[in-house]
């Protein structure tokens, strides 16, 4: 029977919940880096035991650590991310010049077929690559080149490079999402870049609203059969791109709030979408405080609340840009970790919801694996 | 741990990272090789943080008979 394992990373540390096929009861081990912040764990395509972890704290920096047994022992790997060349300058919060400088790893992103291969996704935004299982980093110049860098400036939670898609039928093809710069798409496997923000508009934050970058993405997503179809939970607004980031429209009317963090898509239907309204970016807690899942079959088109097994009253928690995942068993799992130390599970496609684990420390991430 | 030459703290750091190299970059930035903002180290009841890196350890850390201790500060409780 298939079985199910979620990958979770919190501010104080790394679970790993496993299920069978039901996905009604789970087991959990951890935490893994006790008292490490881990923004990020994410398992190979090509080889499921072979999992990557990005470790940070204020006091000792990046660690990242690697696992070929899914996740029971893991092992530190290399951990300098080196800028290259001169480095420059980005805006600060307050718009002077203000030195690229490496903070933490926000984001791993296995390659699909060789378990050695992964990126990872840099505060203050750059992209690395390594192609020795995380041993030795390279930055992938090209990105952090572009002549817009410069002008990139930091959302709330720091000049993140938070998001990275790979291929998936062209590796050649990544997106990866900035905040607060926007997506950017590449056409040569990370080699050179472009924006990729046309019809995104942030009035109200960039003096001129419809630029080119300055967009604020929270989370972008894609079906593997539609991979020219995009979907985006920015700050503020819900979009939908059907040409690969070239145009962007407004899908989020009907939705009680379309301020977010995290999106998804079903993994069989790729025509449905999930996101948590947020109240604001002021408030970071989801509206009325019901915790409630939207779903929409339609692309974005229309919007139906999902909150059988969710907290419809007292709920104050957040959930995180890299904090849902799908698992691709039929029907379709749908997981999502909250800053309240929940990580809620639905077994149906958004249709019931029960916590897998509760009180953990505050969710950062959670993953899916499908295991055979 | 051995250390070659005088014995400071970065020659200590020096020889701890040739030993550990995972501690690359966790107790010094890796660039500048400044203390990280809350690495503190000790000494019996010395905080030593704020001395100068080249400058020489005290003999009791050099003879052995006190530990060169490097934590986390843990501010706030």
């Amino acid at each position: 029977m298939s079985a199910v394992r979620l990958l979770i990373g919190t501010r104080k540390g790394a679970f790993v919940l496993t299920s069978d096929g039901s996905r009604q009861s789970w087991q959990v081990e951890g935490p893994h880096f006790a008292g490490w912040e881990i923004y990020h764990l994410k398992g190979s395509p090509a080889d499921p035991q072979r999992l990557y972890a990005s470790q940070s704290s204020g006091w000792f920096g990046q660690l990242l650590q690697s696992s070929d047994d899914g996740g029971k022992t893991w092992e530190p790997v290399g951990h300098d991310f080196a800028y290259q060349g001169e480095t420059g300058t980005h805006p600060w919060y307050d718009g002077t010049p203000r030195p690229w400088q490496f903070t933490r790893i926000w984001h791993l992103e296995p390659s699909l077929d060789d378990p050695a291969v992964v990126y990872a996704g840099a505060q203050d935004a750059a992209l690395f690559r390594s192609t020795d299982g995380g041993q030795t980093w390279q930055e992938m110049v090209g990105l952090r080149g572009h002549p817009t860098a410069p002008s990139w400036q930091p959302g709330a939670g720091g000049l993140c490079l938070h998001t990275i898609i790979i291929g998936p039928h062209d590796p050649s093809r990544m997106f990866v999402a900035i905040s607060a710069a926007g997506v950017f798409r590449s056409a040569d496997a990370g080699e050179t870049w472009r924006p990729a923000n046309h019809g995104l508009s942030s009035e109200g934050v960039l003096p001129d609203p419809d630029a080119d970058v300055g967009h604020c993405v929270h989370r972008i997503a894609l079906h593997p059969s539609r991979p020219d179809v995009l979907f985006m939970q920015k700050h503020w607004d819900v979009m939908r791109s059907d040409d690969a980031g070239d145009s962007w429209q407004d899908v989020g009317e009907g939705l009680p709030s379309d301020f977010g963090f995290c999106i998804d898509v079903h993994a069989h239907e790729p025509e449905t979408v999930y996101v948590v309204p947020i109240t604001s970016d002021a408030l970071h807690y989801p509206p009325e405080g019901k915790l409630r899942v939207y779903r929409s079959r339609t692309g974005g088109h229309e919007w139906e609340p999902l909150t059988n097994g969710l907290p419809q009253q007292n709920c104050y928690v957040n959930v995180y840009r890299d904090a849902m995942a799908v698992d691709s068993l039929d029907p379709c799992g749908i997981y999502f970790g909250t800053t309240g130390g929940q990580v809620y599970a639905s077994a149906d496609a958004g249709d019931n919801w029960a916590a897998a684990v509760r009180d953990l420390p505050a969710v950062l991430s959670v993953e899916a694996q499908t295991l055979p | 741990m051995e250390v070659t030459g005088p014995v400071t703290q970065r020659s200590v750091l020096d020889a701890l990272e040739r030993h550990y190299p995972v501690l690359l970059g966790t107790i010094r930035d890796r660039t500048t090789a400044k203390r990280r903002p809350f690495i503190r180290f000790f000494a019996g009841e010395a905080d030593l943080s704020n001395e100068a890196p080249d400058g020489l350890l005290p003999d009791a850390i050099v003879l052995g008979a006190e530990v060169f201790v490097v934590v986390g500060a843990m501010a706030g409780g």
